[in-house]
C-alpha cells in the first residue's frame, strides 16, 4: 500500500522499522515493549481459564512478545494498510499468547474429579441444575449419538473438548494440530449431532442449521 | 430460555460460519471497523458467526480489542 494512503501513526511505524541503526533500534524496542505490556496484560487476563499460573505466566508472556516481535519485524512486507499497524501487530502477540498457553497447558493439567465427565454435560451446556430433568432425555440422546454415529476421531474430539473440558488449543497442541482443524470436527460432530436428534423427535426445525 | 433451547443453540452449527484460520487472518481488520463503532459484522458476516460460535477465537477477538483500546 503506497505509504500516503496509511495513516500518520502506521506509516511512522513502516518508516522507523525499515530505517537503519538509531532509528530502527528504537522503533523495535518501542515495539517490543507495547507487546510485552498488551501480552503480561493478556495473560493475567486468561488466567482464571488455564492453569498456568505466577511467574510462569509471565515467562509465557515474555516468550510471546519475544516471537511475536521475530514474527511482526519478518513479515512487515506483509502489511498492506487494511487496518493500523498496531492493531495488525497487536494480533501476532495475541494469537501467540494463545498458542502458547494451550501448549502449556499439559505441564500441569487439572486433575480430573472424577471418571465420568458425562455427568458433567448439564454444565458444559450451561443448564439450570434445577432444570436439568427437562433435558435428561435428550442428553441420553446425546450420549448415544456420539457414542454411535460420531467417527471414532469425532468422538475423541468432542468427548475431550465438551465432556472433558479440555481447551480447544490445548488439544490442537496435544495432537499437532492446528485450531481450525479442531473447531472444524466439534464443527461437524455439532451437526451430527442436532441432525439426529431432529430426526429423532427431540428438536424441532429439523431443517434448519442456524 | 427452556433447557431444551439452550442444548438446540449450543448444537447450532452455522454455515456462514468462516472457521478459525479466515477469521483470524482478518481479525485485525475487524477488530479496527468494531474499534472504530462500524458494521464490522455487516461486512463480514462469516467473521461474526465463527467469534459468535469459537470460544478460543472469540478470546483472541476480545483481547485484541482490549489491546488496541489501551493504545
Amino acid at each position: 500500500m503506497p505509504a500516503q494512503d496509511l495513516d500518520e501513526e502506521s506509516s511512522a511505524w513502516l518508516r522507523h522499522l525499515g530505517a537503519d541503526g538509531r532509528d530502527r533500534q528504537a522503533a523495535e524496542r518501542d515495539l517490543h515493549a507495547k507487546l510485552v505490556r498488551i501480552a503480561l496484560a493478556e495473560v493475567r487476563r486468561r488466567s482464571a481459564s488455564t492453569p498456568v499460573t505466577g511467574p510462569e505466566l509471565d515467562d509465557v508472556a515474555h516468550q510471546a512478545a519475544a516471537d511475536a516481535m521475530l514474527a511482526i519485524l519478518a513479515k512487515l512486507g506483509d502489511f498492506r494498510g487494511e487496518s493500523r499497524f498496531t492493531t495488525w501487530a497487536y494480533r501476532f502477540v495475541i494469537l501467540e499468547v494463545s498458542s502458547k498457553l494451550g501448549r502449556h497447558y499439559w505441564r500441569n493439567p487439572p486433575v480430573a474429579l472424577d471418571a465420568d465427565q458425562w455427568e458433567r454435560l448439564p454444565d458444559r451446556f450451561g443448564l439450570d441444575p434445577e432444570r436439568q430433568a427437562e433435558a435428561a432425555g435428550i442428553l441420553a440422546e446425546v450420549r448415544r449419538v456420539v457414542d454411535e454415529e460420531l467417527t471414532s476421531y469425532q468422538r475423541r474430539v468432542f468427548t475431550a473438548i465438551v465432556v472433558d473440558g479440555i481447551p480447544l488449543d490445548a488439544l490442537a497442541a496435544a495432537l499437532g494440530v492446528r485450531r481450525n482443524a479442531i473447531y472444524k470436527v466439534i464443527f461437524d460432530a455439532r451437526r451430527k449431532i442436532r441432525r439426529a436428534l431432529a430426526a429423532n423427535g427431540y428438536l424441532d426445525r429439523p431443517g434448519v442449521e442456524q | 430460555m427452556s433447557e431444551l433451547e439452550r442444548l438446540e443453540r449450543f448444537l447450532r452449527a452455522d454455515p456462514r460460519d468462516v472457521g478459525c484460520d479466515e477469521a483470524m487472518a482478518v481479525l485485525h481488520i475487524y477488530v479496527d471497523l468494531v474499534a472504530a463503532e462500524q458494521d464490522a459484522a455487516g461486512r463480514y458476516p462469516g467473521v461474526a458467526a465463527h467469534l459468535a460460535a469459537c470460544g478460543p477465537c472469540g478470546e483472541d477477538f476480545t483481547g485484541l480489542l482490549l489491546a488496541v483500546a489501551g493504545g
